[in-house]
C-alpha cells in the first residue's frame, strides 16, 4: 500500500471541510477523486501536506504515518504535487523552475531527468529561459507537471490538471498521466472535476460529496453508475 | 581680462565643489545601500518591515569598535589583516544576531496579524539600543584611524577634490560585495530557493523545502550585508555611538522605498541616490536640514509612486 487515508477531518477555520475520508491508493494505480466544486477535493490534496493539518485520522505513506511531519518533509518522503492553480514560480525561468523541481533530488539525476520532461514536453525546451508567468495556461500546466516529476516522486498528485485548458491540451495532460503510469510505473493520485476523463484514464476512483466519499469503485464501474451519470457526466462528455 | 579669470576661477570651485560631494556622496550611499538590501530581503520573503535592522548594524558597529581595540592590545598593526579579522568577526556575530532576533521576535508571530511583528520589530530596535547603551554607555566610542591618508584627485588655485582611502576602500568593498550577493541569488541553489519563497512560499514547502530555514538565512544574509557596513563606517568615521543605528536605519528604509521595496538592484540604487542627496543637499543647501530631504523624499515616493523607481506594483495576495 502506497498511501492510506483512514478517517481523516480537515478544517478550514470553524468550516469542517473534510468528515472521515477514507481511501487508498497502491503502488502502480491510477485513482482519482472526483467531485464537485467545493466537494473538498483540493482540501484533501493539501491535507496530505499538512496545509491544512489532519485534525483527526491518519495519513500512512508507505507504512509511516506522516501525518504530524512538516510540510517541507512530506513531500521529501517521494511525494510530489501538481497543484491546483499550477502555482509556478512566475518570475522565474522556465529552467529555474525546473531546478527548483529537482531541488532536492539527487544532482546527478539532473540532466537525464531534464532531457526526459523536455522529452515529454518539447515546448519546454523551446522555452527554457522564458519567464515563467509569460507561458499560457497549457505551457504552465506542463511546466508544473515537469517540475514535479523533476523531483523523482513514488507518488505523483495531480490537483485538476486540465481546469481551463483548451481541449488540445486536455488531451495532451491526459496522454501524458497515461503514459506517465503504463510506461514509467508510476502511481498516480488525480484529483478532477473532469469525470469523463479523469475515470477513463484511471484504474480505481472515488466520488466525494460535501467532505465524505460517497461512493467507490473501479473507472469504469463508476463510469456505468447512474449516479455519477447524472451528477458529473451528464452535458460534461467532451 | 580680469572678468573672464574669474568666471573661470569661480567655475573651477563649483566643478571642485560638485565632484567632491559627488564622492561623499556614493561612499555615503554605499553604505545606505548595504543596510537597504537587508531590508528589502525581509521584506521580499516574509512582508514586514524589520525595524530592526538599523540597530543590527549599529551593534556590528560597536562589535567592529571592540574588535579593532582586541586586534591593537594584541599588537597587531597590519592594516589589511586587521581589516579581514574585524569584517570576519563582525560578519560572524551580526548574524547570528540577525538569526536572533527572527528566531525570538518574528517567527513566535508568523501567520498572526501584520501589524504585530511589525510591532515588535519596533520592541527589538529599542531593546538593542538600550542593551548596547548600557553595556557600552551612552557615549560616543572612538577608535584610532585605521585607513588614514588619500589623494588628491584634483588641485589648483585653493580648492581640492580629495578622495580618502577609506572612501576608496567602502566603494571596492561595497562593489565586490554586490557582485557575490547577486552571484549568490541569481545563480546558486540558495539563491533560487529565496526567490522561490519570495514568490510562493506554501509552493516551496511543497517542493521539499524548508521555508523556515531560508527565511532565517534571509535574516542572516541582510545582517551580513549591514556587517560590512557596519565595518566600513567605523573605519570611514572613527567613531561610533548606540544610536546611530536609527538614524541609519531610516535612510536606508528610505532608499529601499524609493528603490521599490523588495527589489536588490532597487535598493543599492535607492542608497545612492539618497547618499547623493544628501550629500549636495548638505553643501548647498543646508547641513543642518540634510535629514529633512531624506524625509521628504520617503514621504513624496510613499505618496506618487508607492512601488518605488524599480519595484513592481504591490498586487494585493488574498
Amino acid at each position: 500500500m502506497m498511501l492510506k487515508l483512514s478517517g481523516v477531518h480537515a478544517h478550514y477555520g470553524p468550516i469542517c471541510a473534510l468528515q472521515g475520508i477514507d481511501l487508498s491508493v497502491q503502488v502502480g494505480e491510477v485513482v482519482t477523486l472526483i467531485g464537485a466544486n467545493g466537494a473538498g477535493k483540493s482540501t484533501l490534496m493539501m491535507s496530505l501536506f499538512g496545509k491544512p493539518r489532519a485534525s483527526a485520522g491518519r495519513i500512512v505513506f508507505d507504512g509511516e504515518d506522516i501525518t504530524g511531519l512538516p510540510t517541507h518533509e512530506i513531500s521529501r518522503r517521494g511525494i510530489a504535487l501538481v497543484p491546483e492553480g499550477r502555482r509556478i514560480f512566475p518570475r522565474m525561468s522556465v529552467f529555474e523552475n525546473l531546478q527548483m523541481g529537482a531541488v532536492l533530488a539527487d544532482p546527478t539525476n539532473f540532466d537525464v531527468d531534464l532531457r526526459r520532461v523536455y522529452a515529454l514536453f518539447p515546448i519546454l525546451e523551446e522555452r527554457r529561459g522564458q519567464r515563467a508567468g509569460t507561458l499560457s495556461g497549457g505551457e504552465q500546466q506542463m511546466l508544473a507537471i515537469a517540475r514535479a516529476l523533476m523531483a523523482r516522486p513514488r507518488l505523483l498528485l495531480l490537483d485538476e490538471p486540465s481546469l481551463g485548458l483548451a481541449p488540445l491540451y486536455i488531451k495532451k495532460i491526459f496522454q501524458t498521466i497515461r503514459s506517465l503510469n503504463r510506461d514509467h510505473g508510476m502511481t498516480v493520485l488525480l484529483v478532477e472535476q473532469n469525470a469523463h476523463h479523469a475515470l477513463r484514464v484511471a484504474h480505481r476512483g472515488y466520488v466525494l460529496q460535501h467532505g465524505r466519499i460517497v461512493l467507490s469503485g473501479t473507472g469504469r464501474e463508476l463510469l456505468a453508475s447512474s449516479e455519477v451519470r447524472a451528477a458529473y457526466l451528464e452535458g460534461a462528455a467532451h | 581680462m580680469n572678468v573672464v579669470k574669474n568666471k573661470k576661477w569661480e567655475s573651477g570651485k563649483c566643478m571642485a565643489l560638485a565632484l567632491q560631494q559627488l564622492i561623499n556622496g556614493l561612499t555615503l550611499g554605499a553604505v545606505y545601500g548595504l543596510i537597504a538590501i537587508g531590508y528589502t530581503m525581509v521584506y521580499g520573503i516574509i512582508g514586514m518591515i524589520n525595524f530592526a535592522h538599523g540597530d543590527i548594524y549599529m551593534v556590528s558597529a560597536f562589535i567592529a569598535v571592540s574588535a579593532f581595540t582586541l586586534l591593537a592590545s594584541l599588537g597587531i598593526t597590519s592594516v589589511p589583516l586587521a581589516l579581514l579579522t574585524v569584517l570576519l568577526l563582525s560578519v560572524l556575530f551580526t548574524s547570528v544576531y540577525g538569526w536572533a532576533v527572527e528566531r525570538t521576535a518574528y517567527r513566535p508571530l508568523r501567520g498572526s496579524t501584520r501589524l504585530a511583528p511589525l510591532i515588535s520589530a519596533i520592541g527589538m530596535s529599542i531593546f538593542l539600543q538600550n542593551m548596547v547603551q548600557l553595556t557600552q554607555g551612552a557615549r560616543v566610542k572612538p577608535i584610532p584611524p585605521v585607513v588614514v591618508g588619500g589623494f588628491d584627485l584634483y588641485a589648483s588655485e585653493g580648492f581640492t577634490v580629495h578622495l580618502a582611502y577609506s572612501q576608496l576602500l567602502i566603494v571596492i568593498v561595497t562593489v565586490a560585495l554586490m557582485a557575490a550577493f547577486s552571484y549568490v541569488i541569481g545563480k546558486t541553489s540558495f539563491g533560487r530557493q529565496q526567490r522561490a519563497c519570495e514568490q510562493d512560499p506554501t509552493m516551496t514547502a511543497l517542493l521539499g523545502i524548508n521555508v523556515d530555514r531560508t527565511i532565517s538565512l534571509t535574516f542572516m544574509l541582510g545582517a551580513t550585508l549591514a556587517a560590512v557596513a557596519g565595518v566600513l563606517v567605523t573605519v570611514y568615521y572613527g567613531v561610533v555611538d548606540f544610536y546611530i543605528g536609527f538614524v541609519a536605519g531610516i535612510k536606508a528604509f528610505t532608499a529601499a522605498v524609493l528603490g521599490g521595496i523588495g527589489s536588490m538592484p532597487g535598493a543599492m540604487l535607492g542608497g545612492l541616490l539618497i547618499g547623493l542627496v544628501e550629500a549636495f543637499w548638505a553643501a548647498y543647501l543646508s547641513p543642518e536640514y540634510k535629514d529633512v530631504a531624506t524625509f521628504s523624499i520617503l514621504i513624496l515616493v510613499l505618496m506618487f509612486r508607492p512601488s518605488g523607481l524599480l519595484g513592481r506594483p504591490e498586487v494585493e495576495k488574498v
